[in-house]
């Protein structure tokens, strides 16, 4: 068993864009629910319109993809504001089953046949990072030993993408310990309580949604960047449940949580699938089991990602960094 | 011999000469006609005169005119090879003649270089071509009640958890599939039993399925006083594992029961039905009317009302909590996977088939009223008719759009649900 590939593989997926994407959606999450309290189910929606924004204003539009970004985040504000004006004095759940539902109504319109001339339908986008990569400057060739390697082009999105978790990272850190974060964390804790001081909760968790929302979006653009383009399969309602995999691994309500959350989740997704893969090609096993394990790899790392959840939740609520005094947020 | 068989030979060039020349000739000759449109105008099979067709090109340039001789016979000569729409004028029919469809008035036609098109204005009885809107909505209301009272059911046991525990199952949509799927194992897989027998059985399993998760992991989590979110991560897990181990197993194609695949449609009136679906109607609206009456009448349904509506009072009046939530745990699963195997039969069984489902069973529990049995089979009709009848309007494709665009139109006009009380919302 060749564990220096294993080891390489899932090093590279832990350390590589995905999980920088994650990371970002990630921190998202942290500040709608670990801070705000909101249970947002569909911040898949916030990454696609970041992704479909930046996307169409290249592709379709044929405008510059620094024009695309800020329009892909745009989309973002008017999502979270859409969604939140009418949601958010609501208790938690109906949030959540309003989230799900509106990220999965903006996939099924972006993908139908009515919006294949903006959005190209089932077919998605191409070609709208070539300007993100004239600014690579690294040279050519792949940096790394064994599998644990990357392209250049790899490379330069990982370097932007990680860049943008720690400013993101401090950015929200910076919001939680402000006057503005304090009454954020209160509302979580007590929403009546801080009506009673004549503040308008609903205008700050607003505001809260915001913010993360953009986030998410931003996680969006760097999986349209590193992809150089998009399709709708990618932003189906599963991938709001890894957000929350890799936020509830690290831990709610820290600021490395989501972070190392991410790192971990795919370090061990990509992990488990590259053994199931070195495992059915050794010829150790029967073939009917090696048979059965051939291309199963993708749905067995995910069955055990929901076997991890439950005993996570069974015996350490808390994730890695969480406190347990936090586990009561929000419902 | 020698000259006769010369003499054949001879003979035999020549025709093959004249014949070619004559291929090649008629060739040429339709060639020198150019590019045309023609056609013969038959009205019950008589040729019909004096019949005014006209002929544009891309630009809107008229090129062309005709009217129809005394065979019915007209051609139009274009100016070449593109796209051109010949337009029949309706006004020069004779009294009593008219086209077939309407909508065939105008045909648009490309003409490729030296072709004569032949174009066919067809004259008769106008017939309907395909349903009209009133025969497709007809349609569509039938199917909406259909897939409605199924989704009503597979809902029921998500919106009474909730009412029970506050927990929003997201494993939910995993029951439906695991009902459809293991009947379409014991049906067409291993062991080939009938597909009533077949889902008999698999209802049965995915009720103990679903007990055995409350009652082995979900009533000891309970008892380590995790919060609700905490329950929710848990299901989001169990769905996970559930939807993958499931795809393992099954695959990822689209598979059906071997019974009742094929049917002849019953029509009544617009109406138009497969016996086993009129059976699927029947045999849910039957279930649903039972549970209905379970809850008010039978003594566990009442004990099942009592905790949704205060589950401490409940709990200090003597009725045992976790039994009740057990017995829904159990019986809102069989529910669901008795959904599952109608959902199976009308469609098909996939593994996705129940996650699919599940935003449609949110929007049917949010739009009832999250938490009560009768709001979600409302919910579940309501949601099962818009989205059919949107189909009659809009792409099939998008159909869901319109289901969970009424959820959020519900939560913004009335929160509570249509059935829900004011102060559930908080």
């Amino acid at each position: 068993m060749e564990f220096d590939v294993i080891f390489g593989n899932a090093a590279r997926a832990g350390l590589g864009p995905q999980a920088a994407i994650f990371a970002l959606a990630a921190i998202g999450l942290n500040l709608h629910f670990g801070y705000a309290g909101l249970l947002n189910f569909g911040q898949v929606g916030f990454m696609m319109l970041g992704a479909y924004g930046t996307a169409i204003m290249v592709a379709t539009w044929g405008g510059s993809l620094w024009l695309g970004i800020p329009f892909g985040l745009g989309l973002c504000v008017a999502f979270a504001l859409a969604l939140g004006i009418p949601t958010l004095r609501l208790r938690s759940d109906y949030f959540a089953i309003t989230t799900i539902a509106a990220a999965e109504i903006l996939r099924l319109l972006i993908r139908s046949s009515p919006a294949t001339d903006i959005t190209g339908g089932p077919f998605g986008l191409q070609a709208i990072a070539n300007s993100f990569f004239d600014l690579n400057f690294l040279p050519d060739g792949r940096f790394g030993w064994g599998t644990f390697s990357y392209s250049s082009n790899q490379l330069w999105v990982m370097i932007v993408a990680w860049i943008l978790v720690v400013l993101c990272s401090a950015l929200v850190l910076a919001l939680i310990r402000s006057p503005w974060g304090r009454v954020v964390r209160a509302i979580r804790e007590d929403e009546d309580a801080v009506l009673s001081l004549g503040k308008n909760t609903v205008a700050y968790k607003l505001q809260a949604l915001v913010i993360g929302g953009v986030i998410g979006g931003l996680a969006g653009v760097i999986d349209a960047l590193q992809q150089s383009g998009v399709g709708s399969e990618n932003f189906e309602p599963q991938v709001t449940f890894f957000a929350w995999a890799a936020l509830i691994l690290g831990g709610l309500a820290t600021t490395v949580g989501p972070v190392v959350g991410a790192v971990l989740f795919w370090f061990l997704r990509e992990g488990v699938e590259s053994f199931i893969r070195e495992l059915s090609e050794q010829g150790w096993l029967p073939d009917i089991l090696a048979d059965f394990l051939d291309g199963a790899e993708g749905a067995i790392s995910i069955a055990l990602m929901g076997v991890g959840l439950v005993a996570l939740m069974a015996l350490r609520p808390q994730g890695i960094f969480g406190r347990r005094r936090d586990l009561h947020l929000g419902t | 011999m020698s000259n006769a068989r010369s003499l054949r030979s001879v003979v035999a060039l020549v025709a093959v000469a004249v014949l070619s020349l004559f291929l090649f000739g008629s060739a040429q000759a339709q060639d020198g006609e150019g590019e045309a449109f023609s056609g013969t105008l038959r009205f019950g099979g008589e040729p019909v005169e004096g019949v005014r067709i006209s002929v544009v090109d891309a630009a809107g340039e008229v090129v062309g005119e005709a009217v129809t001789g005394a065979d019915g016979r007209w051609r139009i000569e274009l100016p070449g090879p593109g796209t051109y729409r010949a337009t029949i004028d309706t006004d020069t029919l004779p009294k009593g003649v008219m086209l077939r469809d309407p909508e065939r008035q105008t045909l648009e036609v490309t003409v490729t270089a030296g072709r004569s098109r032949p174009l066919i204005f067809a004259l008769g009885e106008p017939v309907s071509r395909g349903p009209n809107v009133g025969e497709k909505l007809a349609q569509a209301v039938l199917n909406g009640v259909k897939f409605g009272l199924i989704i009503a059911m597979c809902a029921i046991g998500l919106s009474l958890i909730f009412g029970l525990t506050g927990l929003i199952n997201f494993a939910h949509g995993e029951l439906v599939t695991l009902g459809a799927i293991l009947a379409w194992y014991f049906n067409a897989d291993t062991f080939g039993a009938q597909l009533i027998l077949a889902g008999v059985l698999a209802v049965v399993v995915a009720g103990a399925a679903g007990g055995g998760v409350e009652f082995s992991l979900l009533r000891p989590l309970r008892a380590r006083r995790l919060g609700g979110f905490q329950f929710m991560v848990v299901t989001i897990g169990l769905s996970l594992l559930a939807r993958h181990v499931m795809l393992l197993f099954f695959g990822p194609d689209r598979e059906r029961y071997i019974d009742y695949a094929l049917q002849a449609e019953w029509t009544f009136g617009p109406f138009a039905v497969t016996p086993r679906d009129f059976t699927i109607m029947v045999l849910s609206a039957v279930l649903l009317i039972a549970v209905a009456v379970f809850l008010q009448r039978a003594r566990t349904g009442k004990a099942i009302r009592a905790v949704a509506d205060n589950p401490e009072l409940a709990e200090s009046s003597g009725i045992d909590v976790d039994r009740v939530v057990l017995f829904v745990w159990a019986a809102g699963a069989a529910l669901a996977a008795v959904g599952g195997v109608f959902f199976g039969s009308v469609e098909a069984v996939d593994w996705l088939m129940g996650f699919r489902l599940l935003l449609l069973m949110f929007a049917a529990v949010v739009l009832g009223g999250l938490g009560t049995a009768y709001g979600a089979m409302v919910g579940g009709l309501l949601i099962g008719l818009v989205t059919e009848v949107s189909t009659v309007w809009a792409s099939p494709e998008i159909k869901a759009v319109f289901a969970l665009g009424v959820l959020v139109l519900a939560l913004l006009l009335r929160p509570q649900g249509l059935l829900g009380q004011r102060e559930r919302i908080g």
